[in-house]
């Protein structure tokens, strides 16, 4: 939910970054700026304003870069000129961890760079070499200064390409485990060494080349997982920005200022207009209005406040502008003991033990003792240290775990790839990996089989003309969803809009009311979800709303139900609303006016009957749900705490994202199976040939990028549709 | 013969520079907004170029 600023009023300079020359930057992020045009605009417009030095918009992450000269930063007119031009902004805080991500990113192109340079020019010496295997002419000597050429090429090379692997390894060794890194680092180190003593003593097999290209192929496993996270962490945090966890306080002479939420404090004066959520929790200290809680509490009729009426921070903000008064700070709002929740789940997630770590755990003792053997073995049976050692080394190499390292991340970046394209973020492979493996879905009802928003249930034309004058004037939202069924038209003159009441104009000469029943006129006490519309003394119309289901909700379960999943409704709802969804889309098993706790509760009690959960919920009364199930998915309307919860988000209006990124999933995990089988049966033909000797340098290269090209290949297959 | 000992490390010098290059080109932040890139060159006029 963006908010917009009322700007010329609201200060903007908690978002500035002040220079030491005096002047000062301001990043926004600009989501509507798409082509060639408008980045030329924006940056004209922009740089034609008072006091701006210079403008820059990113159009790949569609942030635009404002730098002030001293002295003159105004930033309101800034966002005030891209509201004219069309473009709606957010300021925005870049924050330092993206910076750190991006450093260990470079290391890692870098290193790819330095490697793929060390393949390609020791293979320059390794082809001569090669030849020579095969019958060509070559001398010793000529053998020898090759193998010193490519040696004095290869080994800088894999020294610095190899530097992630081995900080890695080191890590591990002294956290006492042993993760993919080490058999990669041991292989390496102990391929240089061999090499190195073979030349020097005139042998025929040096595996410089082998060392680099094994480095150079497992960085493009690595580099892709490092695309991966980097992607879905930057595209959550525009998620997050767009959001905007601002607050707009107000000052002693009553000047507006937009804070970030954290730093409200306890006594601030707040200004809150229709529309926005209330950042902390708070007190009403005048005006009034009627807040939609369904994010908090699931309930989908708003709740009235008025003077001293408390509000929770999370609540939106639906018809009146609203005084407050903050009583607590971010950190301390009633959402602090769901963050609790929240922060126990994703710990328990944490221990989840990735497909590739167990791959590793198989593979490492396995290929070390296989090694080791071919020493001890080779020199009992009278081959000499030296040729012994040699064919150590060659296992080593022949098993690297190449196809092993890209078999995973290869497969989860087509899988997220694909996913992105029809709108799911993935925040982590790990989350594929899980997602694959859930047998049970539990859904929020309110926002995510539901719209989450009213709309006029069983509408008559003729009714609904006489209404829309007034409904089209009125920002409250049944008014809107009214105006919306009703389509454009003439509005109503003289309008007044009654704070939590409703609105009040002149249509063709006569006055009309539209809004609560007691407002039109109507006695008794009316229903949150209806609105009365009445010409003065005239006979008075209800309408009545209801929030209905996503247009694809029985489909998509349908199709859950379809591959073998159970599906179950969670909500804080009352029972009735909740009872009629469940029967509609045809759900036998529903619970309703569950608290966070419950939900949470649920999760433990399904986790601990042996089923894995796939948790689908947008409310805060869901994140602590969210962080405990096995899986879960938010759409993108969630609040921030929920989307952070959750492992995938997906956009639209639609429900069917979820039964695609499940298909996705599992055939991103059977890929991915495909993958480990392929490198094992590999294994299983090249160590005992390396054993028996059967293995040069030449063989080595050929078998080493063969499987690798095979298992990226079969990656690309993921998510197809057959 | 003598001539690899001249062409081996001549090509070792071209795969450095063109390492060279690749790290001067992130170092310069050429791959921080292709899209933006693509649409600049489109838009932006020739004479506000500085020309050397």
């Amino acid at each position: 939910m963006a908010v917009t600023y009322d700007t010329g009023r609201t200060d903007l300079r908690a978002f500035l970054s002040r220079r030491d020359d005096g002047g000062a930057r301001l990043e926004l992020l600009v989501p509507d700026a798409r082509c060639a045009g408008c980045l030329s605009k924006i940056e004209r417009e922009m740089q034609a304003l008072p006091g701006v030095a210079s403008a820059r918009l990113n159009l790949t992450q569609k942030r635009l870069t404002v730098e002030f000269a001293a002295g003159a930063a105004d930033a309101s007119v800034v966002v005030a000129a891209l509201g004219r031009l069309g473009y709606p902004a957010t300021p925005y805080d870049p924050g330092r961890a993206r910076d750190a991500h991006d450093r260990e990113g470079r290391e890692l192109i870098l290193a790819l760079a330095v490697a793929g340079f060390g393949v390609m020019n020791t293979m320059m010496f390794s082809v001569p070499i090669w030849a020579g295997l095969f019958g060509q002419e070559l001398g010793p000597a000529t053998r020898t200064l090759m193998m010193w050429f490519s040696g004095i090429v290869g080994a800088p090379c894999a020294l610095y390409a190899g530097l992630p692997f081995f900080r890695s390894a080191w890590r591990s060794l002294k956290a006492r485990r042993a993760n993919m890194d080490v058999p990669i680092s041991i292989g390496v180190l102990l391929t240089l060494v061999i090499s190195f003593s073979e030349t020097v003593l005139g042998g025929r097999d040096a595996y410089f080349d082998a060392a680099v290209s094994l480095l150079f192929l497992l960085l493009i496993g690595r580099w892709l997982e490092h695309r991966l996270r980097a992607r879905a962490s930057s595209a959550a945090a525009d998620l997050l920005a767009l959001q905007a966890p601002t607050a707009t306080v107000m000052g002693p002479d009553d000047a507006l200022v937009a804070k970030p939420v954290a730093e409200v404090r306890p006594g601030d004066r707040l200004l809150l207009r229709p529309g926005e959520r209330v950042p902390v929790d708070s007190r009403v200290l005048s005006g009034a209005s009627e807040l939609d809680n369904s994010l908090l509490t699931g309930e989908t009729a708003p709740a009235a406040v008025t003077l001293g009426g408390d509000c929770r921070a999370g609540a939106l903000n639906l018809s009146g502008t609203l005084q407050l008064v903050a009583v607590a700070r971010s950190e301390d709002s009633a959402v602090a003991a769901i963050a609790r929740l929240v922060e126990a789940g994703a710990q328990a997630k944490s221990r989840y033990v990735q497909l590739a770590d167990k791959a590793a755990a198989l593979y490492v003792p396995v290929v070390h003792a296989a090694a080791l053997l071919t020493f001890a073995g080779g020199w009992a049976l009278g081959l000499g240290p030296r040729e012994a050692l040699i064919r150590a080394v060659a296992v080593l190499i022949v098993t690297c775990p190449c196809a092993l390292g890209l078999a995973v991340p290869a497969v989860q970046i087509t899988a997220s790839a694909r996913l992105f394209r029809r709108g799911v973020l993935v925040k982590s492979g790990a989350a594929l990996e899980r997602l694959a493996e859930v047998d049970h879905v539990v859904f929020d009802k309110t926002g995510v089989l539901t719209e989450g928003r009213p709309r006029l249930v069983g509408p008559t034309p003729s009714t609904l003309a006489l209404a829309a004058p007034l409904a089209r004037a009125s920002r409250h939202p049944l008014a809107r969803a009214l105006a919306e069924a009703a389509g454009a038209g003439p509005l109503a003159s003289e309008v007044t809009e009654h704070a939590g009441q409703g609105v009040e104009g002149t249509i063709g000469g006569r006055r009309a009311r539209l809004g609560r029943a007691a407002f039109v006129g109507v006695a008794g006490a009316g229903s949150e979800t209806e609105l009365w519309f009445a010409y003065d003394g005239d006979t008075k119309i209800r309408f009545r709303f209801a929030d209905t289901l996503r247009s694809d909700a029985p489909e998509t379960l349908k199709a859950l139900t379809a591959r073998g999943l159970s599906v179950e409704i969670l909500s804080g709802d009352v029972p009735g609303a909740v009872g009629r969804v469940a029967e509609t889309l045809g759900v036998a098993d529903w619970r309703a006016g569950c608290t966070p706790q419950d939900k949470a509760a649920r999760m433990d009690e399904l986790a601990a009957s042996g089923r894995r959960v796939l948790m689908v919920g947008d409310g805060l009364n869901d994140a602590a749900a969210l962080a405990k199930a096995h899986a879960a998915m938010a759409p993108g309307s969630a609040l921030e705490a929920s989307q952070n919860a959750a492992d995938l988000v997906f956009s639209g209006e639609r429900l069917e994202p979820v039964v695609a990124a499940f298909d996705v999933a599992r055939s991103a995990r059977g890929r991915a199976l495909e993958n480990f089988g392929f490198a094992a049966l590999y294994n299983a033909l090249a160590a005992p040939a390396a054993m028996l000797g059967l293995v040069n340098p030449f063989v080595a290269a050929i078998a080493m990028s063969g499987s690798s090209l095979i298992v990226t290949l079969n990656a690309l297959r993921t998510g197809l549709r057959r | 013969m003598n001539i690899v000992m001249f062409l081996a490390p001549f090509s070792l010098g071209l795969g450095l520079m063109a390492v060279a290059a690749f790290w001067w080109s992130l170092k310069a932040g050429q791959y921080e907004d292709p899209a933006g890139d693509a649409a600049r060159i489109l838009t932006e006029d020739p004479e506000d170029r500085p020309i050397a």
